[in-house]
């Protein structure tokens, strides 16, 4: 049994939850090495998500990924807007013509969603970003269902974000701060982990 | 005539609409758009807002799109990359575009706007930015400016008479005259050189009143290239 259109939809409404109540966290997080906004426009972002999942039906998974990559991509505002919208966005082309989602399926969007955000921002595995929770994701990203893999992928990206905590940034905001910028976690790694979690907890209900 | 257009996208909308003030002062028939800020009024970027303005430049031309910071980079990104015929370019925010200004003016072309703007960058002194390419679209560096023609070039000695020498708005009318030629001029005071194309790098030269110049070009309009710029200085650029 794959993971449908509707399925992805509860996956969704899952995570814009997780970063309403997440919201202050990431705003902590973002206030110390970057621009503090990082919270409010991922909660912003989510909940015209839900806006837009709500006043749209789309019929396949492929469907569902690009509403909420065009609807991130206008209304986040900042660098997670287009990073997020691009990794939604080559997801859904990555499975542009499943009807249901398969473990495979699965494995395959995460692929193209990390691809759409190195392409983006440029980054790599160690700059203190949301490639680190989401490059070892992809990676531990194996299973035979849906449960299992997206068990191993979120446990995988929340130790990747804990692992940004020593790093010194290398790209985007917090970069500027050079040094200062070790010793805390960074949030992108931080929100990227969470979205993870909220869907590995809808597959697994 | 249609003339190429500009989009100055910024986190913030105070910040792009001073930039555009700055730029239409000098080159007052072309288009320049702010794209800055969130919908709401905050700091950010507004991908529609980016395409919306990306629209309102286009005039049959193109538009050269000039960023600050981060997102408003990967935002004008995606914008150009769902539109046809514009350009993205990496160049110092208001540097480029008062130059990319000043060349769209003069009735440059797409690839020549964009090039005037990274060629700012070529100002002594100032910043070096690194060509790279993402998502598919080209980020035009300054190392992807082509080299002068080989052949050797007539030079000209020419008096500047007029009270403030090649400052910015005698600048600005060679860098326009300069542009709407085939012919890449180069323009030495001292030991400093400049494009003739490029306002921001003729006004670094510092030449004054009572200096001279020596004016160079190559190219298939070599020749009215010199007598444009001899011609121009004779008139004490309208001063």
């Amino acid at each position: 049994m794959g993971c449908t259109a509707n399925d992805l939809v509860t996956a969704l409404k899952a995570a814009a939850a997780t970063i309403e109540e997440h919201r202050v966290e990431l705003i902590q997080l973002d206030r110390v090495i970057g621009d503090g906004d990082h919270g409010e426009n991922m909660d912003r972002g989510f909940k015209a998500v839900l806006t837009a999942l709500d006043a749209n039906t789309p019929d396949t998974p492929a469907a569902v990924l690009k509403l909420v990559a065009t609807t991130l991509i206008s209304k986040v505002g900042g660098a997670a807007g287009p990073l997020y919208g691009t990794a939604f966005l080559r997801a859904s082309t990555a499975v542009k013509d499943r009807a249901e989602l398969e473990p495979a399926d699965l494995t395959e969007a995460l692929t193209a969603a990390l691809g759409g955000i190195v392409a983006r921002g440029k980054a790599e595995p160690g700059d203190k970003t949301m490639v680190d929770a989401l490059d070892p994701a992809v990676r531990a990203a194996k299973g035979d269902t849906a449960t299992e893999l997206l068990a191993a992928a979120a446990a995988a990206a929340e130790t990747g974000a804990d692992a940004t905590v020593p790093l010194v940034a290398r790209k985007g905001r917090a970069s500027y701060l050079g040094e200062r910028s070790a010793g805390h976690m960074d949030p992108g790694a931080r929100s990227t982990a969470l979205l993870l979690r909220a869907f590995a907890e809808v597959a697994a209900r | 005539m249609s003339r190429v257009g500009l989009v100055v996208v910024s986190h913030s909308a105070g910040l792009a609409a001073g930039v555009v003030e700055v730029a239409a002062q000098m080159a007052p028939d072309v288009i320049v758009v702010p794209a800055g800020g969130t919908a709401d009024g905050g700091i950010g970027t507004d991908f529609d807002a980016v395409a919306a303005a990306l629209d309102r430049a286009e005039s049959g031309a193109g538009v050269v799109l000039l960023y600050d910071l981060g997102s408003a980079r990967m935002v004008a990104e995606m914008a150009v990359e769902v539109t046809e015929g514009a350009r993205l370019v990496d160049a110092p925010l208001v540097e480029g575009t008062v130059a990319a200004a000043v060349a769209a003016q003069g009735g440059a072309d797409l690839d020549d706007v964009a090039h005037a703007a990274l060629e700012a960058v070529e100002v002594p002194g100032g910043p070096v930015v690194a060509e790279g390419v993402a998502g598919g679209v080209d980020i035009i560096g300054s190392q992807s400016i082509a080299a002068a023609q080989p052949t050797a070039p007539a030079e000209v000695v020419v008096p500047l008479t007029n009270e403030i020498g090649l400052h910015a708005r005698p600048a600005a009318m060679v860098a326009r005259a300069m542009t709407q030629l085939d012919a890449r001029v180069t323009v030495r005071y001292g030991d400093a050189t400049a494009d003739g194309r490029s306002v921001l790098a003729l006004m670094a030269l510092g030449a004054r009143g009572g200096d001279e110049v020596h004016v160079s070009a190559t190219g298939p309009q070599a020749d009215e290239a010199l007598q444009t710029f001899q011609d121009l200085a004779a008139r004490d650029f309208d001063e």
